[in-house]
């Protein structure tokens, strides 16, 4: 019989450590598609960072260097460096990129890197037990914010594709979901190109991912996608906001 | 190369890190080593090399980190608050076990301070300064020539137990103006099968320091330790006048320039004091010292702070009939050899 | 042979540069050589001092309480500088900013160099650290005056190495004065 549907050659074959509902193994999936079709699994270093996604080097078989928290952007930019023909990708959940790692953030893509950041925004801190992320939407509810962010005192939710528009060392910014097929569809081909920015050495590209955190919104995996769609999208509206798909 | 320059410290180390083959250096301004940065930006293009003016002190360190993980020779300077802010960052190398050379010209705190001379970040550089059971190796010039020296070596020391290695010098040695050999280095091999390049045709690698699996994490850490005791080959040290020492002072880094002055003006004086300097602070010489107090049993720790190196070395000889005397000094002004002669004078005849 | 001498003066007077040039030219006669630059907060018109040692052997410490020598080239230079110099020490005095009247140390051979007036004989105020540190060569004979005029190649940038010849004029000038004198 013809396989028509497979594990991509750059994942490993084991069970991942994400809860049901999670979007973090669909954003893997489509990493690693894009790594087994530009044939670089073999030229890769990726920068894991601290959260839900730190164990990166559990189900990537690529080369992969731990980044303290919010950092992952300036050990990609020595990696890089260091390695000009290496591809070199941070993957950022949005307290480590959008709240302590900003500073980080910012200044590689005003250096414009010649780096691929794949930010995934769930709107809290997954890992610590979804306290507030920078992210997080006016009145939602965490851990930290038991009667609802209150913006006068916890501040605005940020919308980081935005910001790395404004910046002149961008090449390609966009945010995307993966909620439904079609979006998920649509992410693939948005990936694809943050890719090649870096394979063609044209240089800084972002993909912010509207993820889901089924566990820590307390509801379960279909709520989650709606979530995105009803609430998350209206606030974090999907776009390409720097450069096109080809 | 064997000509003779006059050159400022801080340019020493400059020219010592890319005579080792330093193609990287990471850093943010801070008085008083901006010369490293300033020489790096000039120099580092002319060889292939790549210099960042990083957006903080931890982005430097974190660019280091990534540099270092690929197997490059890369570098990072700043001073005493600029250092505090690498401590995370400097963890992370100890304990995903990445290289790098890191320069501290320190200056007086706490706080903001001051940029006078300082060894008050003796404590922070030999006791690991970050989160964490870790040591970094320390090594402390006290001239220009070894501060170009001790900058190929650190590279060497670096790559050799794959830890961070910290220059500790301070605004005294960053800014003198001393005669330089400059000299070429010798290049030795280091296996690096652990570099990130990429997985061709191999098993990927991971450079991490996150172990959550049962005993993982001790089983790491006992091989960090054991790493940690293999460093005690590289103790460095210089001796002076010890032969019929009754007294003998310990001082590293610039106050070991200043009190060598004072030492021998004690010897015109006839009296009978040695001089003992650590070059390198961690691995510090312990059982170097306690063989000393085999003969001698007097001794004098001094330093441009209120006193931490003295622990170290009364964990050495504090003990048995040794008497261990102590004067410091918070930085903020630099005692001269007269004063630190005055003050060998008063414990001399201590019993 | 041991030899060291305190610098100071305003800022923008040239007395890093003539410290420099000293230790240079202590170099350039195989000798140890450190010098050490102190910088007040301002860049230009605060105080700046520095340090020159120059020695046969190793030298040890590089910051020194009380001189051989010492050249002072404004007031307050002279008030903290001063009464640094040891016994029978040298003390060289900018006689265009402090009058003789105030320069009173016993035991401290004082030798008062008009160096501005000198430096303007030659055509460019400026060159009043040349006078004055060809005037301290001459007296201390630390160095010879070849080896002072051969190290300004090495000493000045070479953004400034037209003005070579007015600065070799400028340090005889001053050795000229200590002859004189």
């Amino acid at each position: 019989m013809e396989a028509v549907f497979k594990r991509p050659e750059s994942l490993t074959d084991i069970p991942t450590h994400f809860c049901p509902g999670c979007h973090h193994g669909i954003i893997h999936r489509l990493v690693a598609e894009c790594i087994d079709e530009f044939g670089i699994r073999e030229k890769i270093i990726g920068v894991a960072s601290v959260g839900c996604s730190v164990f990166l080097y559990d189900y990537f078989l690529i080369d992969v260097l731990e980044a303290p928290h919010g950092r992952a952007p300036a050990v990609a930019t020595g990696v890089k460096r260091a390695n000009p023909n290496a591809f070199v990708f941070t993957y950022q959940g949005d307290g480590d990129l959008a709240a302590i790692g900003t500073s980080e953030i910012i200044h590689a893509a005003n250096r414009g890197e010649k780096l691929t950041v794949i930010f995934v925004n769930n709107t809290v801190f997954g890992m610590t037990g979804g306290q507030m992320a920078p992210t997080t939407l006016p009145d939602q509810e965490t851990t930290t914010t038991p009667y609802g962010r209150d913006v006068e005192t916890a501040g605005f939710p940020i919308r980081m594709a935005e910001i790395m528009e404004r910046l002149d060392g961008t090449k390609f910014v966009a945010r995307t979901a993966v909620n439904t097929p079609k979006n998920i569809i649509k992410s693939k081909k948005i990936l694809r190109r943050a890719f090649e920015v870096q394979l063609n050495n044209e240089g800084f590209a972002f993909v912010e991912f509207l993820s889901s955190c089924p566990t820590n919104w307390k509801m379960n995996a279909q709520k989650a996608n709606q979530r995105i769609q009803d609430v998350m999208i209206p606030y974090f509206p999907l776009n390409i906001f720097k450069g096109a798909l080809n | 190369m064997t000509d003779i320059e006059l050159v400022k410290g801080n340019e020493s180390i400059a020219m010592g890190a890319i005579e080792a083959g330093c193609r990287f250096y990471f850093g943010y301004p801070i008085t008083p080593q901006n010369d490293i940065p300033e020489y790096m930006s000039r120099h580092l293009p002319k060889c292939g090399g790549v210099f960042i003016q990083a957006e903080s002190e931890i982005a430097s360190i974190n660019m280091l980190m990534g540099a270092g993980a690929t197997g490059a020779r890369a570098m990072t300077s700043s001073s005493s608050p600029g250092i505090s802010l690498k401590q995370e960052g400097i963890s992370y190398m100890c304990g995903s076990q990445i290289p790098g050379v890191i320069v501290n010209m320190s200056r007086s705190g706490p706080g903001l301070g001051g940029i006078s001379p300082s060894q008050g970040d003796y404590f922070q550089a030999t006791r690991g300064g970050g989160h964490g059971d870790y040591r970094t190796i320390v090594l402390a010039p006290s001239s220009v020539q070894e501060n170009y020296d001790l900058t190929m070596h650190a590279f060497d020391l670096a790559d050799k137990y794959r830890n961070p290695v910290i220059i500790l010098g301070d605004a005294l040695l960053g800014n003198i103006k001393e005669p330089l050999r400059r000299h070429k280095y010798i290049p030795k091999t280091f296996e690096k099968n652990w570099i990130l390049t990429g997985a061709q045709g191999r098993s990927p690698r991971r450079l991490k320091s996150l172990y959550l699996s049962e005993g993982e994490l001790t089983e790491h850490n006992w091989m960090l330790h054991r790493n940690y005791q293999e460093m005690t080959k590289e103790i460095l040290y210089e001796t002076q006048w010890m032969d019929d020492a009754k007294l003998v002072v310990v001082a590293f880094g610039s106050v070991a320039r200043i009190i060598k002055t004072s030492v021998s003006m004690a010897r015109e004086q006839g009296m009978a004091v040695g001089l003992f300097r650590p070059i390198t602070l961690y691995p510090f010489p312990y059982k170097q010292l306690l063989d000393i107090s085999e003969t001698i049993h007097h001794f004098m720790a001094v330093e441009l702070n209120t006193g931490q190196m003295v622990e170290d070395v009364k964990l050495s000889v504090g003990h048995r009939k040794n008497r261990v005397d102590f004067y410091g000094r918070p930085p903020g002004s630099i005692p001269s050899p007269d004063e630190l002669f005055e003050e060998i004078q008063k414990v001399y005849c201590l019993p | 042979m041991y030899f060291d001498c305190i610098i100071s003066g305003f800022g923008g007077q040239g007395v890093m540069l003539a410290g420099n040039i000293l230790a240079y030219a202590g170099m350039c006669e195989n000798k140890n050589v450190t010098y050490m630059p102190v910088y007040g907060v301002e860049m230009r018109g605060g105080t700046a001092n520095c340090t020159v040692v120059i020695s046969d052997k190793e030298i040890g410490s590089p910051i020194i309480q009380k001189p051989i020598c010492s050249i002072v080239m404004n007031r307050p230079s002279l008030e903290k500088f001063g009464p640094r110099v040891k016994q029978n020490g040298i003390l060289i005095v900018n006689a265009s900013l402090i009058p003789k009247e105030d320069v009173n140390f016993p035991n401290v051979e004082c030798i008062m160099v008009p160096a501005r007036e000198l430096a303007m004989e030659i055509g460019n105020e400026k060159l009043l650290n040349m006078i004055i540190l060809g005037a301290t060569v001459q007296k201390t004979k630390v160095v010879s005056m070849d080896s002072l005029i051969g190290s300004l190649p090495s000493a000045l940038d070479p953004r400034y190495h037209h003005l070579i010849d007015i600065n070799v004029e400028a340090l005889q000038q001053g050795a000229a004065f200590i002859d004189q004198h």
